[in-house]
């Protein structure tokens, strides 16, 4: 599974994890999640998240 | 076609460059701006270190690559001097710059407090990334370091460089951390968690004086005893960058006064982020800028758009002591309520009719601020 970082505050989205707190499930593929979306610190759209690591999946 | 042209390559500007190309890819756009039009993330400057970030690599894209991104011009090391609005021309350091819609994003500047003693000029401030280098190279192998200003980038900066190894000394006339976003039980839960992690505090005290001493400074405070320091970093607060603005006769309090359409009192100049004053709200965050962003790229595509704001709760970057908090609007009446054990505290702001107005949430708790956003009314 792979992470993806935000280019303006550093959040991570990491897609083992998902992000229940928003109704995103663990294991949420980052091309799955809608392309409205936005970084729940500072707003910025999918659009500006950059991949920053790639994992083993198994 | 006259361009469009915008004063600031921070994120207000750059943000409101690239949402306005994804509505019209051919309007000529010019951003000017003083340093090197290196887009960067601002909010890391205050964690890079336990990072093991360079300030360099904080960096994403350098002004021509941004340019060719963009399809705009970037005039970097061209600091503005003045708006000439009866020719509407910018005048920089490189030459004049012609606008037919201007937008300022000047961002804010750190306040200096009034100091005395023969280092008092060595405070460091830090508001953008050439501030940031130049606290890098200054800290090198420095250990001890002073921090004047307990609120949100002190008590960050604290955190940060805590985990690296330094120590550090807080001091502020505050009578706990980030008093004027936190309620007091978050502040002092705060307060604790950095103490634990060695850091010093000197509330309710002020710096009056910066010495020079061997090595580095003494600091006089107004009540307690001096404190030895190797470097001494000033965070007490910004101030809205309106001195263009002021100097071009438009209207200016706090920030440089705009309607919902972002529109200064010159309706050809629009103003954003953090030196704006956008419907009477001055707010020098990340979030609230993203949202102006969006609303004017489309009013200068040619669909005038009010700015809305939903609640933004502002996350504050210290892993000892996970922080994140709407602040209630001011004057709101109701009260604080608290709910607290050993892994964090929910603080929910209540009004008087039962609703929720804001909340304060740290440690383990702040898992909670999704739902409680959704809970809050929009702010604007």
């Amino acid at each position: 599974m792979k992470q993806y970082q935000c280019i303006v505050c550093g959040f991570v989205y990491d897609e083992e994890k998902g992000l229940p707190e928003e109704g995103i499930a663990p294991g949420t593929r980052w091309e799955d999640i809608p392309e409205d979306w936005e970084c729940p610190d500072c707003g910025v759209s999918k659009a500006d998240f950059e991949m920053i690591e790639i994992a083993a999946t198994n | 076609m006259k361009p469009i042209t915008l004063i600031g390559t921070g994120l207000a500007g750059y943000t409101l460059a690239r949402e306005f190309r994804k509505l019209d890819a051919e309007r000529p756009l010019v951003l000017i701006t003083a340093d090197d039009g290196a887009f960067y993330s601002k909010p890391m400057l205050s964690n890079a270190l336990a990072q093991g970030r360079d300030p360099d690599t904080l960096v994403s894209a350098d002004a021509e690559k941004m340019a060719a991104d963009l399809n705009a011009t970037v005039l970097t090391h061209a600091r503005v001097e003045r708006i000439d609005r009866a020719r509407r021309v910018v005048v920089h350091a490189r030459g004049e710059q012609a606008y037919g819609t201007l937008v300022l994003a000047t961002g804010a500047r750190p306040i200096r407090p009034p100091l005395q003693g023969d280092a008092a000029d060595e405070a460091l401030t830090v508001n953008n990334l050439d501030d940031y280098r130049r606290f890098r190279r200054r800290l090198d192998d420095k250990r001890k370091i002073a921090i004047i200003g307990p609120g949100l980038i002190g008590c960050e900066f604290a955190n940060d460089l805590l985990e690296t190894g330094h120590a550090c000394d807080l001091i502020g006339p505050d009578a706990w951390p980030v008093s004027t976003l936190l309620p007091q039980p978050l502040g002092e839960r705060l307060q604790a968690a950095l103490a634990e992690r060695g850091a010093r505090w000197h509330l309710q005290d002020s710096v009056i004086a910066i010495d020079h001493a061997d090595p580095g400074y003494r600091l006089r405070l107004q009540q307690g005893a001096p404190i030895e320091a190797e470097l001494v970093l000033s965070a007490i607060g910004l101030r809205p960058d309106t001195r263009l603005a002021e100097a071009a006769g438009l209207s200016v309090r706090r920030g440089i006064v705009t309607d919902r359409l972002l529109r200064t009192s010159d309706p050809d100049i629009h103003a954003l982020g953090d030196c704006a004053e956008a419907a009477g709200l001055v707010l020098p965050f990340v979030m609230p800028i993203m949202h102006a962003a969006r609303a004017l790229a489309k009013t200068l595509a040619g669909e005038p758009t009010e700015v809305h704001y939903p609640a933004m709760p502002v996350v504050i970057k210290t892993p000892a002591c996970p922080l994140a908090v709407a602040p209630p609007p001011r004057d709101a009446g109701g009260e604080w309520r608290y709910e607290s054990d050993d892994q964090g505290i929910a603080a929910r702001h209540v009004g008087k009719d039962g609703k929720l107005l804001g909340f304060a949430l740290c440690g383990d708790r702040v898992k909670q601020r999704m739902a409680l956003t959704r809970e809050l009314p929009p702010l604007l």
